[in-house]
């Protein structure tokens, strides 16, 4: 199959050579598992507008994307178009050079300043990557054992509790699925999932970032002691639980609630049999504003050293556009279009986490831009931490108290 | 007139393809991790010579020295599993295979050697999945017995996850002690046991007091590969508790420490000068081990030629 495409690639580059008014753009991704969708959906879109513009998409490994992508980039020999990671990594790409702005290109005014955040330098003064999807934090629930307990889908944290009250009363299923063996659920799932809530979303983490709040402060100590008691409401040994475990704790129906990330929509359409349904962390009193982690994943940037620039941000505009979102966002549900125009799409679940951001607050996870440059690496701390606190080996302020300790060796505004 | 001596080419041609691959793949590698470690990135991302000073941020600096000696620790420990679990019941494996009275050794001797050439991420996969609170078999086993209430979720806890990842890998491992052993039990001459018996030794004694002293070299060797094996030991632990060798860094050994701060890990982004002065220091660590062993041990122990 691999073969036969990478056959099809090197004829259609040779076919491609004599033609001269045509010009072709290569993709460089590590999406290699959207292949067909790029071939089949969104290129044929995009060259029935552009006849003259050829679309290569050539993906490699995910793990290998980053090493690969790198020493093309040094040789001269990398695609027109490189599929940006988040934050530092597509910054160090830009400073190096090797990442064109594209602050000016039209459909960046497409784009929230959030949208746009992970693909900025610092002082948000370029923005490099056009962004394409995020993903979205909250917990999925099975609408049937819902049902048959008569549970209301809860709005407040009373709420949440008491429905993990009534779950583990009835007995018939484990109110939570989740667990610590693996860790970054337990900072991903847990605690940047419900932490939004109380740290005010951007405003926390931005606050955060200047130096006028600590990981100290009870913002940041607070999602810690709410995942303390999710002890007692997740299944037996849970420390030894890993990911899929807690995947297969709930598509198999034996869980009520599973703590989440919208990339497991199309995994658990295809593996649960009951009707599911979704809720946003919830928040401490009814009426409350809501935040969420929308946490942005994915986009797309111009190799500064591209003879196609003109062609290329011709593409780059479109991916930009309404149009771009809304085949993407549908060809793979979990994953969200940053586009500010609402996106039409057709799976339940994926429309129940996208609708949030009408009435929630987006902000993304605390520890991705510029806090986690460091060592000791706070994303990687925030893992055991979160997984310490919810196996009760660690009390919520003293890891709060530990993160802060290792932020403030290296990070001069929190000195 | 003397001849002069030929030259002995043949010599240098035989040994050249051992020496020249040998010399890339290991030596220039290790002269280099150990240069390495002598570097870090300067003010503008260039290599700049800072001599020892990344040693003194990893014994000095409590950041990271509070994770070496946590790694070092766990290490150790590991080892100490090794030598008193994996080792003795090698050497008693050996020596029932040995009795000649034993039906089907043959059978034993490979169902015991063949978790050895097992790959790690089987060994590790399938452990995982025993010990699994959920769909282990170890639970439902247990509460066949009646002792479910001994179950507990161990690779999840800190206080028992190293020692039952050192079980696992003892339980991997244990054929190879067993199978040295019993090299080296079948190479005792039949002659010194009769004369043994002659004098009366037989049973337990015979092994404590005529073949037990005859093997000890082999011991000694697999002692030393034991704690070479140990401290070099990262897949088990990798494969079962991923690089951050949780829960709370309880499984945490050089191995997972090394890999952590040389390739990166998640957001943590690779640093190649700390990695190899942790590398420089497990190589320091596993050369002062064996050469204690080789200059303070091996040195003293009698050997017997037949």
């Amino acid at each position: 199959m691999t073969r036969t495409i990478r056959y099809a690639l090197l004829t259609s580059t040779l076919l491609a050579g004599p033609a001269l008014a045509e010009t072709t753009l290569t993709i460089e991704s590590w999406r290699n598992d959207d292949l067909t969708i790029w071939q089949d959906t969104i290129i044929p879109a995009f060259q029935a507008q552009h006849p003259d513009i050829k679309v290569i998409f050539a993906p490699s490994a995910p793990a290998e994307y980053n090493a690969v992508l790198n020493s093309k980039l040094s040789a001269g020999s990398a695609g027109d178009l490189i599929t940006c990671r988040p934050f530092d990594a597509s910054l160090e790409l830009y400073n190096q050079g090797h990442l064109a702005d594209l602050s000016d290109l039209a459909s960046m005014a497409n784009f929230s300043p959030v949208a746009k955040s992970a693909w900025q330098t610092d002082d948000g003064s370029a923005t490099f990557c056009v962004p394409m999807a995020s993903v979205i934090h909250g917990f999925i629930y099975n609408a049937d054992a819902f049902e048959a307990l008569g549970l209301s889908v809860p709005t407040t944290n009373d709420e949440f509790y008491a429905a993990l009250d009534a779950i583990k009363a009835d007995g018939t299923y484990i109110p939570m699925a989740m667990g610590t063996n693996d860790q970054w659920e337990a900072a991903t799932m847990g605690y940047n999932n419900i932490g939004p809530n109380f740290w005010k979303g951007e405003e926390g983490r931005l606050a955060l970032i200047k130096g006028e709040q600590k990981l100290t402060d009870d913002a940041w100590v607070a999602p810690f002691a709410e995942l303390a008691k999710w002890k007692d409401y997740l299944g037996d040994g849970f420390e030894a639980q890993t990911y899929p475990d807690s995947q297969n704790l709930f598509t198999l129906g034996r869980a009520a609630i599973y703590p989440a990330g919208s990339w497991e929509i199309s995994g658990f359409n295809a593996q649960a049999e009951f009707k599911m349904g979704a809720f946003p962390p919830p928040v401490a009193a009814a009426g409350d504003t809501c935040y969420i982690s929308d946490h942005t994943d994915i986009a797309i940037g111009l190799n500064a050293a591209s003879p196609n620039a003109d062609a290329a941000r011709v593409f780059l505009d479109w991916v930009g556009s309404p149009e771009f979102a809304t085949m993407y966002a549908n060809a793979l549900p979990g994953f969200f279009s940053l586009n500010s125009t609402p996106v039409a799409m057709e799976d339940p679940l994926a429309q129940e986490f996208v609708s949030w951001r009408g009435k929630c607050e987006s902000t993304i996870r605390s520890t991705y831009q510029i806090l986690s440059r460091g060592t000791p690496n706070l994303e990687n701390e925030t893992w055991n931490a979160s997984a310490n606190v919810i196996r009760g080996s660690e009390a919520p302020e003293a890891a709060a108290e530990r993160l802060q300790a290792g932020l403030a060796s290296w990070y001069a505004p929190q000195q | 007139m003397a001849s002069r001596k030929p030259v002995r080419w043949h010599i240098g041609v035989f040994l050249a393809p051992a020496v020249l691959v040998y010399t890339a793949l290991m030596i220039i590698p290790l002269f280099g991790t150990l240069l390495q470690s002598l570097f870090n990135k300067g003010a503008a991302g260039e290599r700049v010579f800072v001599g020892l000073q990344n040693f003194a941020t990893l014994f000095g600096n409590a950041l990271w020295s509070d994770a070496f000696w946590n790694a070092l620790g766990n290490n150790a420990w590991f080892f100490v599993v090794h030598m008193l679990v994996q080792n003795p019941i090698g050497i008693a494996l050996a020596a029932i295979l040995s009795t000649p009275r034993l039906r089907m050794a043959a059978f034993y001797r490979t169902a015991i050697f063949i978790p050895t050439i097992l790959s790690f991420v089987i060994v590790g996969f399938v452990w995982k999945l025993i010990l699994s609170p959920i769909w282990g078999i170890a639970p439902g086993m247990l509460d066949a017995v009646g002792l479910k209430s001994l179950f507990a979720p161990w690779l999840g806890r800190e206080e028992y996850a190293l020692t039952t990842l050192a079980l696992v890998s003892v339980w991997q491992f244990v054929g190879i002690p067993m199978m040295l052993i019993y090299a080296a039990l079948l190479s005792i001459p039949d002659e010194v046991l009769e004369a043994a018996e002659m004098d009366g030794i037989t049973g337990a004694s015979q092994f404590w007091k005529i073949k037990l002293p005859l093997i000890l070299p082999s011991i000694g060797i697999i002692s030393i590969l034991t704690f070479v094996g140990n401290f070099n030991a990262f897949d088990l632990i990798y494969v079962a508790q991923g690089a951050l060798a949780g829960p709370d860094y309880s499984t945490d050994i050089l191995g997972t420490f090394l890999y952590r701060t040389f390739f990166g890990f998640q957001l943590q982004l690779g640093d190649p000068y700390m990695g190899s002065a942790i590398a420089g220091s497990m190589f320091g660590i596993i050369l002062i081990g064996v050469c204690v062993y080789l200059f303070g041990i091996q040195t003293r122990l009698r050997r017997y030629q037949f």
